[in-house]
């Protein structure tokens, strides 16, 4: 990116586009450059905007390691996204970024991993799954434990088997609400900790999801004795500039574009779940 | 930086010459619509000559003076950062091509300003905003070039407003430096002349054309004597001890919710903070729909839309927005910033249309707060 003019959006090809789910898509993007160490960290994210309709962050939900292609895993919920939506292979994306924190990949070495993702939350844990695998013997158990609130919901359901073969990830998925055919878990997240098998004492998490899912989840790794600083969370938050100017993403002390997304929860927790903060 | 000399004030004119024959844009205070604002100056006769402000709570009114005092009042509504950073500016047009677009940024060549009147807490607040802007990996690249080719006349204040409590925060009344040029205005008796000190190379380098001469020792001590006269007689005082903790610890205070009752959410105190940097952005498109432009506006954490989140805000109450709002200027700004958002300035008393007042709002959560007990609470590191 330049960063003489970090206001500039970069208009960028778009590759391909794949339909996730019945709102949720992934636009594949050419980054400008496809050097490996210019590319993206897991749990980073791009400000994309759709011509004339405007700018959104979307983390980036493609593998790192990949950098010809970026990946960003998109829900239809407002105007931008809904523009984003109309967009077809071969038309053009601006593209800023990227941008943010990352999610201690290479600094959790050793550790089990224990990831928790809600619905579209699913999407920027996706890139660290992929750094873990790639080295997937320089980590203990890896555990992934992934709600959404309906079966049509569930994000990237045909990989859930490569890792449970390949990679012996122990990938459990739950649901809010369950349809005749469904035949898996019911309930929250937190309802599928019983029965994995990782070392809390040698845990690392790395979380995101609603906000009243990972105060949950947070208090359920805390019980089962994993440290605070061993906790990882991405937040969110409103969003214009991604480089610290525009002051929306502010939570507490911390801007969120910046210091975040991803954080541990050591550093956020005094404020994690003051209402309004 | 060099000694001080004396301009006499019928040569205060001849500044302004010698600035615009240098290329300058002479931006200083002027009456318009019954405030002192910051606006283009074409001479001295433009300043407010023989008027001072009165302020308080809510209250801002202009009077005459009993004297010809060309700088004798404290600030007005406007601040140096509508000048630095513009409160709307276009960042870039896009034009549709096929299915493509491309981007043409914004280039401007910076304007070159002279500030001419600028008070200490205003050059704080610039250095405040330098660090906001200007520290970190990337950098506002329009408030850059024009801060850089910005020229800086600064002028102590011999008088402090009713609002003012720059004391309090260590940011005036005298200015040290950040100034090329720093006037200070005495009038005596029979006399009325100007103090005047040099900060740069730059400022040097303007007094050498000037039509002055070295200050005698009983000048300058005329000059320091006025402006310990402002420092003894700030309007408002705020005790900033502990005050980061005050605050973050006191997130539930009752208080919140008693101003909260008084505010009207209207955003005044963070046009009027020369402090305040928050912007949002606006995408428009022609009829055409081949052209698109983005803009960057000036914006408030007091609007709902500010924290504007998956169909809802975050920061729905009242409470919660001006909570959010003292809180960074006087505790969370530190953590960011290594030091206080605010200057003691006191536009947001005093522009607030119901008398809201920082300092005492402080105080009562500092009252009645309970922190002694409460473990404490940081930005934890890693």
């Amino acid at each position: 990116m330049d960063t003489s003019n970090p206001m500039i959006p970069q208009p960028r090809k778009i590759k391909r586009v794949i339909r996730e789910t019945h709102d949720t898509f992934t636009l594949c993007v050419e980054p400008e450059t496809v050097e490996l160490e210019k590319s993206f960290k897991p749990g980073q994210f791009n400000m994309l905007y759709a011509f004339g309709a405007g700018e959104v962050p979307i983390s980036i939900s493609g593998d790192p390691r990949k950098p010809d292609v970026w990946h960003h895993t998109i829900r239809d919920m407002g105007v931008v996204t809904r523009a984003l939506t109309n967009l077809k292979a071969g038309d053009t994306v601006g593209v800023r970024g990227p941008f943010g924190s990352a999610w201690p990949v290479q600094e959790s070495r050793g550790n089990d991993i224990v990831i928790i993702a809600g619905g579209i939350g699913l999407a920027p844990l996706r890139p660290a799954i992929y750094a873990l695998l790639e080295e997937r013997d320089q980590f203990g158990e890896i555990v992934l434990l992934y709600g959404a609130r309906t079966q049509e919901d569930l994000l990237f359901t045909k990989e859930f088997e490569r890792w449970r073969g390949k990679y012996g990830v122990q990938v459990r998925v739950t649901i809010d609400s369950a349809g005749r055919d469904w035949k898996g878990n019911v309930g929250v997240v937190t309802t599928l900790f019983p029965g994995v098998r990782f070392d809390p004492a040698n845990s690392v998490a790395m979380i995101c999801g609603p906000e009243v899912m990972m105060r949950f989840a947070v208090l359920e790794l805390k019980n089962l004795g994993i440290e605070d600083r061993n906790i990882y969370v991405t937040m969110e938050r409103n969003m214009k500039c991604a480089i610290g100017f525009c002051g929306h993403c502010q939570f507490g002390p911390s801007f969120i574009c910046k210091d975040g997304p991803v954080f541990p929860f050591s550093e956020i927790s005094p404020f994690f779940g003051i209402r309004e903060i | 930086m060099s000694d001080q000399v004396v301009m006499e004030r019928n040569e205060l004119n001849g500044l302004f010459t010698a600035l615009q024959s240098q290329g300058y844009t002479i931006i200083g205070p002027t009456i318009l619509d019954g405030a002192i604002v910051y606006d283009e100056l074409a001479s001295d006769k433009d300043l407010p000559e023989g008027w001072t402000d009165e302020q308080d709570g809510g209250i801002y009114r202009l009077k005459k003076r009993f004297d010809k005092a060309l700088f004798g009042f404290v600030v007005g509504p406007y601040t140096w950062k509508r000048f630095l950073d513009p409160p709307e500016k276009r960042l870039w047009r896009a034009e549709r091509d096929g299915k493509d677009f491309h981007i043409v940024p914004e280039n401007e060549t910076p304007p070159k300003y002279a500030f001419l009147g600028v008070r200490s807490c205003e050059i704080h607040a610039m250095a405040i905003q330098d660090r906001v802007f200007l520290q970190g990996e990337y950098h506002n690249t329009t408030y850059k070039s024009r801060r850089e080719s910005a020229l800086i006349i600064g002028v102590q204040c011999v008088q402090a407003g009713g609002t003012c409590f720059c004391v309090s925060m260590n940011t005036g009344p005298k200015a040290l430096s950040g100034f090329d040029l720093a006037l200070t205005e005495v009038i005596e008796e029979n006399r009325h002349y100007f103090v005047v000190e040099s900060g740069t190379i730059r400022g040097e380098t303007i007094i050498a054309g000037l039509a002055v001469r070295p200050a005698k020792k009983t000048e300058v001590a005329e000059a320091e004597k006025r402006i310990s006269h402002a420092a003894e007689n700030m309007g408002r005082s705020l005790n900033t001890e502990g005050v980061r903790d005050l605050l973050v610890k006191n997130h539930d205070h009752a208080r919140w919710d008693e101003v909260a009752n008084r505010c009207l959410s209207c955003a005044n105190c963070t046009m009027v903070c020369p402090t305040c940097f928050c912007s949002t952005v606006e995408d428009v498109t022609d009829i055409t729909g081949e052209h698109a432009e983005r803009w960057q506006k000036q914006d408030s954490c007091f609007t709902l839309d500010f924290s504007y989140l998956h169909g809802g805000s975050v920061r729905s109450s009242t409470r919660s927005r001006y909570r959010q709002w003292l809180t960074h200027k006087l505790a969370t700004w530190i953590d960011q910033f290594d030091e206080s958002g605010c200057t003691g300035c006191g536009r947001c008393i005093t522009w607030c249309p119901v008398a809201i007042d920082l300092t005492e709002e402080v105080e009562a959560i500092r009252k009645s707060s309970s922190m002694e007990s409460d473990p404490p609470i940081e930005k934890g590191k890693s």
